[in-house]
Formats: C-alpha cells, structure tokens, sequence
C-alpha cells in the first residue's frame, strides 16, 4: 500500500531520511522505532504528502503522494495544532471542513468512550486529554491509513490504555497503522511489525512474534543492541 | 495482562485462555470474544489474537463456526486432555526446579509424601484443638 525506494530527505548537506526502502501492506501495525532524530517524524510527513522529498520515491497504491492520496492518509502530528479558544466540538467541525471522510458521529462516539467532554475548551485539557482528542479526531476519519506521531508521549497510564484500545479497535485487515514512539515497552503487544530507523537509515523491518519464537528477543532488547552502546 | 515481551505473546494468551478452559472458568461451549474484541481485551495486535484462536482450534480445544464465532470445546475429553497437558507441565516446572537444587526424582517423592503428612498432621491437631 505505501512503498519507498531509495527515498530521502535532506535539509542542507543533512539527510533526515537516507534512501529508505520500505514497503507497508494493510492488515498490519508498524512500530516506527529510534531515538529523537532518526527520521521517524520525517518520513511519516513525506509519506503524509506534507513534506516532499529530496530523492528516491514515496508511492501510494503505485502512485506518488499528493493530492489523492492525502484523502486516504489520516496523520496525527506531535505539534498541536487547536487554537486554544477552540472545544473539542469546533475541533471535530474544522477537520469536518477538511476531510470528507471524517465522521461526526465517530469522533463523538470516540470522546464519549475516552470519557472527554465535546463541550471541553481546548485550552483546559490536561495533556493526556490533549493527547485523547488528539487521537479522536484523527480515528474518527474513515482512512486507509492512520500515522500516529508518539501518540504515547507524556500521558498517565490510564490515557495510555484508552489510546491503546482506541486504535486496536481500528486496526483492520484492509488498513495499516503506523505508529512511532520511543516508549517501546508501550510499542510491543500492538504492532506486529517494527521499522527500526538510525540516522535516517532503515537498519531493519521485523515481524515481531517471530523474532520473539525464533530470536527470544523483545522489540526492547533489539532496540538496545540497534541504538545502545553507539553514538546517536 | 502483563507479558514476557521476549516469549511470543500469542502464546502467552493461549496459555491463559488454556487455564480458563481447563479450570472451568471458561465453560464447556462458552462463546468467546472475536478477534477485533479480543484483540482489545488483552491489547494486542489483530493478527496476534487470529493467531490464538488458530492454534486453539488446531489444538482441539476451540472451534470456530462461521458467522457465530469462537466457542470453547464441547468434547469433556478434549478438556480432560488438556488438563492432564497443564498439569504434566506443571509438573516438568516443578522437576526442573528440584534438579536445579540437586534433587532426584526420588527425593522430589519423599518431599511430596512429607508434606502430605505433614498436612494430614496439622489438620488432626487442629480437629483435636477444636475438639
């Protein structure tokens, strides 16, 4: 479903993203894993049609990112992005005008369950509440593929399970998932799949249970052999 | 639940869903949650939880009808053989421990037939306090 060859990014001399070859199917849940810095966020932007790319190729059912594939590609960003005025009805309304596959009725049957007040200003909520809309307003589109930029970062344990049910109860055979986070305990029982990524560089794609039966190795203890013991 | 993250986690569901089944606490028949719900009972992966219930059915201890879903097994002998499965595993654990400590089969026997005794024992002396 998404496919990149080669693909890159540079700012300056500096590649964010270093020819990555990669190729995500439906019916899975990727776990973009690395330190701050390895092109997580980066290449969920390219692959998002946010930001484009220096070299290679991002391709969407065969076709570059753009216009048509942003109507299938759902992206959660780390930056917040409500105006503080703003209730978490007027956040609903504003994607509403922007995508057409957003669902009223989802998004307020998403805030019913993580127990978040629709009549809430944006400016009130806690961070974990802050992370739940955040997550919400982004399910509540009917895409085919849903990016999740840290959506564990900086929430209470509980935020964390809402979050985590909220997106298994999404995943689906004709849908990928792709989260990132550097939280990996949280990473290990939802994805069946991690891209660990240094430097911009794919080191590797793993099916996680497999590695588990044939490795006995956790997503946690790859992580520490990939990034522990080097610079960056 | 909390899981091992380095053993396969299909495997650790299967094993607690295994105990349910064979300590009763999941009936004979009792229908058990879809895949998408399972999935989110125990967060995990969608094709995680496909993977319990396929082992389970393979194992003879689950069947899944179409279009009803996944029910524990019926057949009284598929949960007997199950539990003596459960408790030759608890067994082997347990053995493994003891030569671990340096002690035979033969001990492992001696101690189990003490501790019998010894409990047989405290329960006459607390009938005989009572008394």
């Amino acid at each position: 479903m998404i496919t990149c060859r080669q693909l890159t990014k540079k700012y300056g001399s500096k590649a964010a993203v270093d020819a990555v070859d990669l190729t995500l199917e439906p019916g899975h849940v990727y776990a973009m894993m690395g330190p701050n810095g390895s092109g997580k966020t980066t290449w969920m932007k390219m692959a998002a049609g946010l930001v484009r790319s220096t070299g290679g190729e991002i391709l969407y059912n065969g076709k570059p990112i753009g216009v048509e594939s942003r109507r299938h590609v759902a992206y959660m960003s780390t930056e917040p992005y409500f105006y503080n005025w703003m209730t978490a009805r007027d956040v609903g309304k504003y994607y509403q005008d922007f995508f057409d596959d957003f669902s009223m009725e989802k998004y307020e049957k998403l805030l019913q369950r993580m127990d978040l007040d629709i009549a809430a200003k944006v400016r009130t909520l806690s961070s974990g509440m802050m992370a739940k809309l955040k997550i919400a307003v982004t399910m509540a589109r009917d895409a085919k593929v849903y990016m999740l930029d840290e959506p564990f970062n900086g929430i209470d344990l509980l935020a964390r399970d809402e979050i985590r049910t909220c997106i298994l109860e999404e995943a689906a055979a004709d849908k990928v998932m792709v989260l990132s986070s550097h939280l990996v305990e949280e990473m290990e029982t939802i994805a069946d799949w991690a891209v660990f990524l240094k430097n911009g560089r794919l080191v590797e794609m793993r099916d996680l249970e497999q590695m588990r039966s044939t490795d006995h190795v956790s997503m946690a203890d790859r992580y520490r052999e990939i990034y522990g013991h080097t610079e960056g | 639940m909390n899981y091992d993250p380095m053993k396969p986690i299909w495997l650790q569901v299967a094993t607690r869903l295994k105990r349910q089944i064979a300590t009763g606490t999941l009936a004979p028949g009792a229908k058990l949650p879809g895949g998408r719900e399972l999935a989110a009972q125990y967060g995990i992966n969608p094709n995680t939880a496909a993977r319990i219930y396929q082992e389970l059915e393979r194992e003879g201890v689950c069947a899944t009808s179409r279009g009803l879903g996944t029910f524990v097994t019926e057949d009284e002998r598929a949960v007997q053989s199950l539990r003596r499965e459960m408790a030759h595993d608890a067994l082997e654990q347990f053995l493994e421990e003891l030569s671990g400590l340096g002690m035979t089969v033969g001990d492992a026997i001696d101690l189990i037939k003490r501790e019998e005794s010894n409990n047989d024992h405290m329960q006459t002396t607390d009938e005989e306090v009572r008394q």
